[in-house]
Parts: C-alpha cells; structure tokens; sequence
C-alpha cells in the first residue's frame, strides 16, 4: 500500500524535490499536487527573459503535462488550499476537492510586499512573481505608455529592463541611495545605475513614494518631496515575504516563515515545508540554489533517509539583464579588522572589489567583468589563505603563476569541487564526469544529466568552456541552430564567414565552411544564394537553380501546377490603358480568374507556363513591369490618397508611396517586404501592420517598422519622426538595407528586429548619420544590378528553357 | 525496350529538369550537378506538385509545393514522408538523350 503524499504549490522547489524522490523512492507514494496557478511548473528565475521578449513561455516549462502523466501524479491547476485538518489528516481546496495525506508539504512560496500607500490598488499596479504578472505587462506595454517600477533590487531591474525592451518608457524608484544595496556596495551601485540609465530608464534613487493616483486607474505616481512621475502601470518588486498563512491558520509553527528542523520538518511530524515559505535555523531564502538544497533534503527525508540536513551556503547573485555582467557573493560591509582589494577600470565599465578579513575573502563584488566569480567563490568556500597572491589575486585566476589571460586555461585550472552553477549546486567534477561518463556532445545533455545551467543560464558559458575541455572537437555548441542539415553552423555565422573569407559563390561558400553534402539542400541553397547577392550585388552572379521556383519564372506557382500573375502598379494607382490591357490578357488567354490582393494589386491566377512569356509580353505592352508578389524581396507600398483628395491628408501620401517603391522594386531581400504609407493617423494604408510603414502628420512622415500581420498579429514598432519626404526615404531605405545585411533568410523584419533590439536599430538609423548614409549607399549601388525587370528579360527569350517542354513525344505513336 | 529520343544533355540546366510531354501526362527529365539524368513522372506523390519546378540537390528533388524530397534514382520519398513515384529508363548516347516509352505503354495496359 502506498502512501498519500500531498504537496501544496507546484513551484520549482516542490518540482525539484519531485525529481529527487521519484528518483530515489520510486513507487513509495501517490502524489497529489494542489497548484493555485492554473499551470505546470516553470523556471520562475526565466520570467525576466520571457519580459523582455529573449524568450517564450513554452521554452521555460520545466515539467510539461506529459510528465506529470508519466509519473502518476495528479495536479490540480487552479486549485488553491484553503484548509489542512491536521487532525482528520486532509486538505481542502477553493474548488472543494477534499484530499487525504499521509506526508503533506507546503509549499506555497512567497507573496509580493505591496506598500501600502494610497492608491496601491488601483487597477494598473502590478507585482512581479509569476506568468500572469509577466503577461499583464507585456500587455500593457502594448500601449508602449510610461512605467514606474517601485523598487531597485534584482527583481525591479529586471521588471523595468523587461518593460524598456517591450518599448515602454520606464522610471526605477529606489528608496536606497543606491541601487541593489544589499548585494552590491555603492561604487558597484553606482556602476550599475548608469548602465541601467544608458539603457534609457530612468532612476531616481532616495525616492519615497507617496501615493498613486488617477482617476479609476493608475495615472500617476507622487513621491515625498512633491515630484510627479505620469504612469499608466506601476510594478511593485519591493520584495516578498513568506507566505504562511495557511500553514498558521492550521495551527503549524510560524515565525517569519514555515518554522521547519534542518530535515525540513514542521513541528507537525507529518508536514514539511520548503521553498520560500520555510524558514529554518531563523532564515528565510528568496534564491533558487538554497531551495533546491532544500529540496534535495525533504525528498531525502521523505524517501527514509533521515540524516539528510539543510546547510546554510552564502548564494552568488547574478542579475539577469542582458548586457550587464554583475556578481556578488558574501559580506561587504567595511570593518576594522577587514581590508579590501579594489580594481576599478573606467573605461572598460569595470568594477572589483575583494572583501578579505584574515587573509581569507568573505566578500566578492565583480561588476563588468564576472568570469572569475566561480573562483572567487571557490577560494571562500574553502577559506583559502590568500596571503602569497594578494598582489594579483583581483586579476583572477588566470594572473596566477603567470599563465597567460586564457579564459580555457581559468576553466581548465579549476579544482574539481568548484562550484559552476550556483543554482543547482553542481561543481566541475560532476559535469566533466557526467561528460565522459554518458558521453553527452550537447548543452542539452548535460542540462538534462546534470541541471548544469539549466535554471538561470548564466553560466552556460562556463559549462560550455568545460565541455570543449572534456571532448574537444566533439562538442556540439547547440546554441546555434544550424542553416540545415547540411552544416554544423548557424545563419548569423555563415553570413559573417561569407563576408570575412570574401566567398563569392555557393561552391566556395560550401568548399570553405565544409558542407557536409556535395550540394546542399532546398533549405540551404536559396538562403546562401540570397546572401551572396545580398553581399557581392556587382560580383555575383545569380544562381537560378538555387532559387524556389516562383523567383525563378517570376510568378507564383498554384496547387494545380499553373500560374499566378501579378503586374507592378505603383502605390497602388492604376488608369483606364492598365485596366483595358489586363481585360485583353485576360480574355486572349482565358485566365480563369482575377483577383484584388490585399496589397492593392490585381492578381490573375490560373495561367498556363507555357503562357506566361506571351502574357507578360502583352503586358510589357501596356507599360507593366513585374510586381515581384512572388519574391522575398520589396512586394507591394499600398497608399490611401493622401492631401491631394483626402480632407483629413496631411501629405502626398500616394506620392511618397510610389517614389518609396520606384526607388527599391526590384531589391531582395531575407523574406517579403510589404510596405504602406497612410496620408493621417487614420492610417487607410494599415500601415501599422507592415514590415515598414509611414503614419505622414503635419510635422512630418512617422516611419514605423517590424509589424506584421499573419502568422503573427503584432503593431509596428516606431522608429522615428523625420520632416521631409527625402529623410524619410533615406531612413527607409537605410533600414531595409540593414536587414538586408543582417537577417536570416526567411527571417522576416519583425522577427529579425525582436532579435537584434529595437533600440539597437533606432540607435543605428536615427541616431547615427553616418551609419544612415552608408547602409543607404549601399543599397543604392546594390539598386545598380537590381532593377532589371525580370518579364522584359523573359520576353526577350532569357530562360526560354523555363517555358517549353524538351520534348513531345509518343502522341505519334498513341495514334496508331 | 522502345528508347525515345528527348534532347541534348545540354537542354537540362545543371541541377535542374524539363518537361517531356507524352499521352499520359508530363515527364520530368533531370540533370544533377555532376550530369547523371534521370526521369521521374512530374507528379509528387504527396499531392501532386510538378517535381519538374523543384530545387534540385545531389540525387533528388524537392517539390514546389510542400517541401517533399523525392529520391531521383528510387522515385520514393525520402525523410519520414512514405511515396513513391515512378521512374523511367534514360539512356545517354553521347549528348543526346533517350527516354524508354514502353515503360508508359505497360502502365496503360
């Protein structure tokens, strides 16, 4: 007979303990877990990257439903407990579902503190604990308005770089003088505040927060001393208290948290508690490394083995904003019978600092440049005399014994028992053994093997680092999505070799980076083909064979093998001779079907290949170019008409959109281009849903870009307000140019824009001229070889092959 | 064995195909980066795209309409996709190049 285990909560810490003790006791009890979120468990030190858009939901779970089937376990989602009965042995849920335990753990975590000033619940204040707080920003930052962010810790950076990546418009107020006070000295505080400014947040520190107002939602924030910060959302992430009601309410020991024994246990024999709400020999955790500790004990305790003890460990903080490096460990507080070793390089944004008392360091803060964390980390656990390498000790590890500065060698150096992933506690010995052991090639493995960088992912380059160490060239750097399956190297990669080696044809592209097959494949062909007229427009030649077959005849293939047509009509403006022609081609080759697309054109669909030269000639007649509806390249530019009928135009919007399109047909590019320019804010273009779009106002031309509206729904993003017709050209023009350069193939601009940052772009286009100007020179000189129209060519008989059959044959002989 | 004769081995672009029509439809006639030919009928097995219009890399083809992968030397679909379809006998004589019709005839019969 088994026994009833329930678990209350369903975070990372009773996920892990799962782990542990299906491991160990497998079989010993029937689970039952009540999670009050109506979810699976997921890494909750990801909703950071999941804010700022680096990462998706999905790529955070830790167990899918699959698992929780798998194991036999019964998770009630959305269910919360509202009562234990200690004596009748069973808990309650809001649901009304009754569970009887055997074992019970509680573990429901942490709640946020809410300050409570006037207007704290207000709607539009939110705090930052789970995925619905993370969706609720990002949906609010759909408005891109302004946010104040209450609280300058771990936590409130990483809400307010998440809120400034999703474009909002953010203010950190701290109610220290300086930011992260309790993991960081002011120096290092300091360091960090002026990146977090460079990054465009505001801070204002020694702020004290008054009241929240507005009317019926959050409109403001006011601080003590009068200051008045506009807000339309407001993210408390002033810190978090256990959250112990319900265990106090049953009548359990509560301190500050749960009050458990080092074996996790309650004074009720039969309750555990872990996580954020326990607290044991007087201290509450917050971070992840000494849950899992925890959690490691209470499965080791549930599974009979009742030795197994909690041990406090100082944890590394790492903050998890991309770009700013910061690590801190220990105790750093000044005292007379401490000395401290400080490095400081101004102009590299670095910042050390050693807190060492005894010759022994108690105290480490890295700001800018953190790779020696681990072993710094190493050096106070052990509480290694330091005193023979005091001199170079700050330089780190690889200073020591005059090796030189090789970031393999500081990895290489590191004992065994060194610490490398703060989250799981796993040390060197334990992944380089695992390594050889299992044989693991990927990242993936040994996450899965180990837990190695599995949590934060901050130390992924050091697991990596090892991996190489262990297996050299075996190792199989994951990161990076191959093109295909016929090379081991990335998008990104290939396109900086194609440009650094000067590789100007697809043989040498696939002879210099070692294609494993002699000639590629359909994924891996159009791209490199893409690339190489991309880079080398004057050089290259064209590889017809190397493209889909809709750029190679120039029109669009249908599911019966035929033909669609689509000829260019500028900004979408057409007349009398146009439309006459289009009836005549239509009627003399008897084209089934004719359609207005979306992007202001007419499509008509159903003709033979044979046909389409012949078509295209009687087009050519009439003054029609190709409309490339069939390339990845510049589609269509749809207009409203503007200030010349318009009573609400501010501009020539349709002017605008057919010199846009006049200057740029013919380009390719990673993935379609569609564009639109809108003569007011009315915006009859839907220009705000285009790869790059223009809202014309009184003051100028509003160019937006990254919307789209397929796959994905997703608005435009705004890069900027420009006066005349010529600047908005250029930054149009500049900016697909820089796409043109950068994107993957078939990566389409919203996608590739949510890759490298919006601000980068805005940075590079709006700010830097001369960057402005080079990317548009080059898609000028590029425009040289390009604007070739492709049906001329056809109808002059280049390709004739495309059209005809080799051969007939076998008619003669069908007859007889 | 009734060899037809199509064309020249230079009429098929490297790494690509023609058409040969016959009474029971087209024939798709490739040529491979280092000139092996083969013939195919130009219909995937999948949901009949013309494999005629497909990128062509090493040995087989890629339809146009959904990516299938079709083997020119088997006619079967390659990765997890299941079909097949057939192939016909090419003769290369020097630079011209001869189909085997009778191969049709036996289908039709």
């Amino acid at each position: 007979m088994t026994e009833k285990l329930v678990i209350i909560g369903n975070g990372m810490a009773p996920g892990r303990m799962l782990e542990h003790l299906l491991e160990q006791a497998p079989g010993r009890y029937t689970v039952t877990i009540f999670n009050a979120e109506p979810r699976v468990n997921y890494d909750r030190i990801m909703l950071s990257p999941v804010l700022s858009g680096e990462k998706a939901y999905e790529e955070i779970i830790i167990h899918g439903d699959g698992w929780y089937i798998k194991h036999g376990i019964t998770l009630y989602k959305g269910h919360k407990i509202i009562a234990i009965d200690r004596e009748a042995k069973t808990v309650t849920s809001d649901h009304g579902v009754t569970e009887p335990y055997d074992k019970l753990v509680i573990a429901t975590g942490s709640v946020p503190f809410i300050i409570p000033v006037p207007g704290h619940d207000l709607p539009g204040v939110l705090t930052y604990r789970d995925l619905d707080d993370v969706q609720a920003m990002m949906l609010a930052a759909q408005s891109r308005a302004k946010a104040v962010v209450i609280g300058g810790g771990l936590l409130g950076l990483e809400a307010a770089a998440g809120l400034n990546a999703q474009g909002m418009d953010v203010t950190v107020l701290h109610v220290m003088p300086t930011l992260m006070e309790r993991q960081l000295d002011p120096a290092a505080g300091y360091l960090l505040q002026r990146a977090v400014e460079q990054r465009g947040i505001k801070v204002i520190t020694k702020a004290n927060t008054q009241a929240i107002t507005g009317n019926g939602k959050v409109g403001q924030v006011e601080l003590a001393d009068g200051t008045i910060i506009p807000a339309t959302l407001v993210v408390m992430a002033v810190g978090i208290r256990p959250n112990s009601a319900l265990a106090k309410q049953a009548g359990i020991a509560v301190n500050r948290g749960i009050v458990v024994d080092a074996g996790m246990r309650s004074n009720d024999p039969d309750i555990y508690a872990l996580g954020e709400c326990a607290e044991v020999n007087g201290q509450v955790y917050g971070l992840v490394a000494p849950l899992y500790e925890m959690a490691r004990v209470a499965a080791s305790q549930l599974a009979g083995n009742e030795a197994a003890a909690f041990v406090h460990l100082d944890t590394p903080t790492k903050l998890k904003v991309t770009g700013i490096d910061l690590f801190s460990l220990g105790d750093f507080a000044e005292g007379e019978d401490r000395q401290e070793i400080v490095l400081r390089d101004a102009a590299a944004g670095v910042y050390k600092r050693l807190v060492l008392k005894d010759d022994r360091i108690i105290g480490t803060v890295l700001y800018g440049e953190t790779a020696d964390g681990a072993w710094f980390n190493d050096l106070k656990k052990k509480q290694t005399d330091i005193s023979e390498m005091r001199d170079t000790l700050i330089f780190g590890q690889s200073y020591q014994g005059g090796a030189p500065l090789d970031p393999m060698a500081a990895v290489a150096a590191l004992p065994d028992d060194a610490e490398i992933c703060g989250c799981n506690g796993v040390c060197k010995g334990k992944i380089t053994g695992a390594v050889t052991a299992k044989g693991l090639t990927s990242l993936d493995d040994v996450r899965a093997h180990t837990k190695a960088s599995a949590s934060c992912g901050s130390c992924t380059g050091l697991v990596e680092k090892l991996m190489v160490l262990t297996i050299g060239d075996k190792y199989n750097p994951a990161a990076v999505q191959p093109m295909c399956g016929c090379t081991t190297l990335g998008h990104d990669e290939v396109r900086r070799l194609i440009v650094a080696k000067r590789l100007k044809t697809i043989p040498a592209v696939m002879q210099e980076l070692e294609w494993k097959t002699s000639c590629g494949c359909a994924k891996c062909r159009p791209a490199l083909n893409y690339y190489l007229v991309c880079d080398w427009p004057d050089d290259y030649a064209d590889d017809y064979q190397s493209r889909f077959i809709n750029e190679r005849v120039h029109a669009n293939i249908q599911k019966d093998g035929t033909y669609s047509v689509v000829p260019r009509m500028w900004g979408g403006v057409t007349n009398a001779a146009e439309l006459r022609a289009i009836a005549d081609v239509v009627d003399k080759f008897e084209i089934p079907m004719v359609k207005v697309t979306g992007g202001q054109r007419i499509d008509m669909l159903g003709i033979r290949k044979e046909d389409l030269p012949a078509v295209w000639a009687d087009l050519g007649q009439a003054g029609f170019v190709s409309g490339h509806a069939y390339a990845k390249g510049l589609r269509t530019v749809k207009t409203c008409v503007g200030s010349d009928w318009c009573r609400f135009g501010t501009q020539d919007s349709t002017g605008l959109g057919i010199r846009i399109e006049k200057f740029m047909w013919g380009s390719w590019t990673p993935a379609k281009v569609k564009m639109a320019v809108s003569g007011c804010p009315r915006n009859c273009a839907e220009a705000t849903c285009k790869d790059v779009g223009v809202i014309c106002v009184d003051s100028g031309y509003e160019i937006h870009f990254a919307g789209a509206a397929g796959l994905d729904i997703k608005g435009t993003e705004v890069l900027g307000l420009v006066k005349t017709e010529d600047e908005a050209l250029e930054h149009i023009v500049a900016l697909t140019q820089m796409y043109r350069e950068q994107g993957r193939y078939l990566e389409r601009i919203y996608k590739w824009a949510k890759r490298i940052g919006i601000p980068e772009i805005k940075r590079q286009i709006m700010d830097d001229g001369e960057k402005r100007k080079a990317y548009y020179d080059r898609f000028v000189f590029s425009q040289k070889f390009a604007q070739v129209d492709p049906w001329s060519e056809r109808v002059s008989g280049k390709d004739k092959h495309e059209f005809r059959p080799m051969a007939s044959v076998g008619f003669a002989q069908a007859a007889e | 064995m009734n060899w037809i004769a199509i064309g020249f081995l230079s009429d098929i672009p490297r790494r690509g195909a023609r058409c040969v029509a016959t009474p029971e439809g087209k024939v798709a006639v490739f040529r491979t980066q280092d000139d092996q030919v083969y013939a195919i009928d130009d219909h995937c097995p999948h949901k009949g795209g013309p494999l005629s219009q497909g990128i062509v890399h090493g040995a087989a083809v890629t339809c146009p309409l959904h990516n299938w992968v079709i083997s020119l030397e088997t006619g079967r679909a390659l990765g997890a996709d299941e079909g097949a379809v057939r192939t016909i006998p090419v003769r290369i004589e020097g630079e011209r190049l001869f189909i085997a019709l009778e191969a049709l005839a036996c289908r039709a019969a």
